[in-house]
């Protein structure tokens, strides 16, 4: 009896020296939450030139630490992360997950399904919780794809897409409604691809069927401009003068251009992809200007993308706001080339540009043309009113 | 006696990790940017390939080799907005983590280049990540992130339409990133230690692919290389100590060795800094006929090695740039050679890898390997293994 008593007694010196040791540790590192929440914060703070780089520094040791349960805080502080501290944070995401499933532990998976099925949050936080997901849960993770068709995010729309496309290409040519089927199909996944390889081969297969997609209505691409030009740009030196239109745009002006009087003259494109061939539509000049301009209604406040491909330099303005300008000539003309955030405002937007050509030989160097389009942030194209399906 | 014994062991211990980390591929063309193997020679085939790894992502950046662990970057996405660092076992290829990153500059490329062009660098205890889109990535040597900076995000007009490739080099606790293009021109000398800007210089406005290189003696210097000419800037303070202004290519990087300078400049020019006048070279030679093409010009026990546009390598006297011999090889060239023993290894845009014997009269080739995929990334080496990256594979050839 005396001998169990002290086994008692040393039993509960031990757990109390345990527990005790246990609650040291946690009022020295404070509670795990408001760790966490710390951290997170101060992660946030980062921005351009390195700053907050000091804190975040820190912090980031404190949240790479952290166990699973720190995984739905970081996705949700990657909803108002800038894209600097959003990959601080996307390290700590990384780091415990890849910790914790390496460990064998479980990841908040019903918490993280969750995340992901609420189409607001942020597309990119939910596709890296797509991928987490898939790599624990993958069959749960990929029924879930057909449903990411219309989502915000073009990364999971991607994921859609293909997924169509898979299944079209997949239906027995011997099937009796194989043609419907596959031409649903395409369809189908014509309303989700943003993704210009996407939409080609939906164009080309949609084409066996005699069906034309319409795809400035489905880029949102512009190809109406009043253009008024050329002003002079020998020897690169037109980029920074200010020609009249940039002062007032009045489409009854006339003005003195490189080789006269010139007006703003109304001209439009039927290219299928919306390119404005400025050299074929005003002239092959050399060493010269052009301005393009053009009004977009919007029925709201919104924020938009103006993406546009051009191997000329160029400026670009919203509403008589400069929103960017890029003084390079002739290295390649892409799709979507460059990508500028604008918001638009309700009613009439006043859109212009200065495309400027220079006086290169080489034969690729003879282009001058523009492609424009509107878009929401993630590719799918912002109607005008009066386009509206 | 047994505290001699301890010594023994310890002095063994520590000259086995000298002897691993002295053979170290710390950055592009190797720790001293030469493209010369120190250490342990190469095979003289590419038959033997110790293991393969698959990656997830592109990449034309050359995998850097620390210790039992290689390093590469690739890019993936449609948009190649995906920036990927990948860590494998040099042992067994199996790969000890991966973290990816959301690109905060631009992504596009020309077809042929991708976003994963640069080649990262390290200090031997962080690893420095670079891309296309101007973003600066620090791991430690577990992925864990030490900082992260966005040079585009900084100073939106660098980038370059067709994309951009100059690798890191790090010297004297700075990163030397050049971001120089059309538009903004900028090369930063980052803090190692935690990403802020020590200094940034305005370049020549126009687009350069070629990468700085660490001047490998004494003096601390990063040689910076455009279409205007050479600088030789103090990594600690971005200052200049010389400059050679008569034009360079921007697509070849230069090389250094012995004290000279041998730069991709009106064919090949060589250099040294001016004994009258310490701001100005001095030219030594300049050979118009020694015109390397995409792959660096490199330099090994008194012979100037250079590939030109029609795939000839031709050999020449560093004394005074007459050529010696001349071989031609198979295939075009993005990926610049490495040399080991007195053998070149060079592998084609088609996947041909081919090594040539480097005698005094003559050079041969001696062996070929189809890897029967696209290559463009210039190869690395440690410990007697080459290590070679595609779009889609890394091997470990032994």
């Amino acid at each position: 009896m005396t001998e169990s008593r002290s086994t008692l007694c040393g039993v509960v010196v031990l757990i109390s020296c345990g527990c005790l040791i246990a609650l040291q540790e946690r009022v020295a590192a404070g509670p795990p939450a408001e760790e966490v929440s710390a951290a997170i914060l101060r992660i946030q703070e980062v921005s351009g030139q390195a700053e907050g780089h000091v804190a975040a520094r820190q912090a980031i040791q404190t949240l790479q630490s952290q166990d699973a349960s720190a995984l739905l805080p970081i996705l949700q502080a990657l909803e108002t992360a800038n894209p600097l501290s959003a990959n601080w944070l996307r390290n700590a995401f990384e780091t415990i997950a890849a910790r914790t499933v390496k460990q064998g532990q479980p990841l908040p998976v019903d918490e993280m399904f969750a995340f992901l099925g609420e189409k607001s949050h942020n597309p990119k936080s939910r596709r890296l919780t797509f991928e987490w997901l898939r790599r624990v849960a993958g069959e749960r993770t990929n029924s879930l794809i057909p449903g990411f068709l219309n989502d915000p995010s073009d990364e999971l729309r991607r994921e859609a897409v293909a997924r169509l496309l898979e299944e079209a290409s997949a239906i027995p040519a011997t099937e009796a409604s194989a043609q419907s089927r596959r031409r649903e199909l395409y369809q189908q996944a014509l309303t989700g691809a943003s993704d210009d390889d996407q939409v080609r081969k939906i164009v080309a297969a949609l084409k066996e069927y005699d069906i034309s997609v319409d795809l400035p209505r489905h880029y949102g691409l512009l190809t109406d401009w009043y253009l008024i030009g050329p002003f002079d740009n020998k020897n690169e030196s037109g980029f920074p003068v200010v020609y009249p239109p940039e002062q007032q745009v009045d489409l009854a002006g006339e003005y003195a251009g490189q080789l006269g009087p010139v007006t703003w003259q109304q001209y439009s494109t039927d290219d299928s992809y919306g390119t404005m061939d400025l050299a074929k539509l005003v002239g092959p000049h050399k060493g010269a200007i052009l301005y393009a301009c053009t009004d977009f209604p919007s029925e709201t406040a919104q924020p938009v993308e103006f993406r546009l491909a051009t191997p000329n330099a160029w400026k670009l303005w919203l509403n008589g706001e400069l929103l960017f300008e890029r003084e390079e000539y002739h290295r390649g003309t892409f799709f979507d080339q460059y990508r500028v955030p604008a918001k638009l405002k309700p009613g009439k937007n006043q859109i212009l540009l200065k495309i400027c050509q220079n006086e290169q030989e080489q034969s690729w160097a003879q282009d001058w043309k523009i492609q424009f389009r509107v878009c929401n942030p993630f590719g799918m194209a912002v109607s005008q009113p009066e386009q509206a399906e | 006696m047994k505290l001699l014994n301890r010594i023994c062991v310890a002095c063994l211990v520590c000259n086995l990790f000298t002897a691993a980390w002295a053979e170290d591929w710390l950055q592009f063309r190797g720790s001293d940017n030469s493209g010369i193997v120190r250490g342990t020679p190469l095979p003289e085939t590419l038959d033997g390939s110790e293991w393969t790894a698959s990656l997830s992502g592109r990449g034309l950046s050359s995998p850097i080799i620390l210790g039992d662990r290689v390093i590469l970057t690739c890019s993936d996405g449609y948009r190649q907005d995906r920036l990927i660092v990948a860590c494998f076992s040099e042992k067994t290829g199996d790969k000890l983590w991966q973290r990816e990153f959301w690109a905060t500059g631009r992504t596009i490329c020309h077809e042929k280049m991708c976003v994963a062009t640069p080649t990262p660098a390290s200090d031997g205890q962080r690893i420095f990540a670079f891309y296309s889109s101007n973003d600066v990535i620090c791991l430690d040597l577990e992925g864990n992130l030490q900082w992260y900076r966005g040079l585009t995000f900084d100073f939106p007009n660098v980038s370059n339409s067709l994309g951009m490739a100059s690798s890191l080099v790090v010297r004297d606790g700075t990163v030397v990133c050049m971001a120089e293009n059309d538009t903004q021109s900028l090369t930063f000398g980052l803090n190692a230690e935690d990403g802020t800007t020590r200094w940034q210089l305005e370049r020549p406005r126009s687009a350069n692919w070629t990468s700085p290189i660490v001047w490998p003696e004494d003096n601390s210097l990063v040689l910076l290389q455009s279409s205007k000419g050479v600088s030789a800037v103090d990594p600690r303070t971005g200052a200049t100590a010389w400059e050679y202004l008569d034009g360079a290519a921007t697509i070849p990087s230069l090389t250094v060795a012995n004290g000279v300078a041998y730069v991709p400049s009106h064919g090949l020019t060589a250099i040294k800094p001016g004994s009258s006048d310490p701001r100005t070279p001095e030219i030594l030679w300049q050979v118009a006929q020694l015109s390397p093409s995409t792959a660096s010009p490199l330099v090994h026990e008194g012979r100037a090695y250079v590939i030109n546009n029609a795939g000839v390598l031709v050999c020449a006297d560093i004394t005074n740039g007459e050529r010696k011999w001349q071989c031609r090889l198979t295939g075009k060239f993005s990926a610049t050679p490495i040399i080991s023993a007195n053998r070149l290894y060079c592998f084609n845009e088609q996947g041909l890898g081919q090594v040539v014997r480097l005698d005094a009269e003559q050079g041969e080739v001696i062996h070929t390997r189809d890897f029967e995929q696209t290559i463009l990334a210039t190869p690395s080496a440690a410990n007697g293994a080459l290590y070679l990256r595609s779009d889609r594979n890394l091997w470990k050839i032994k």
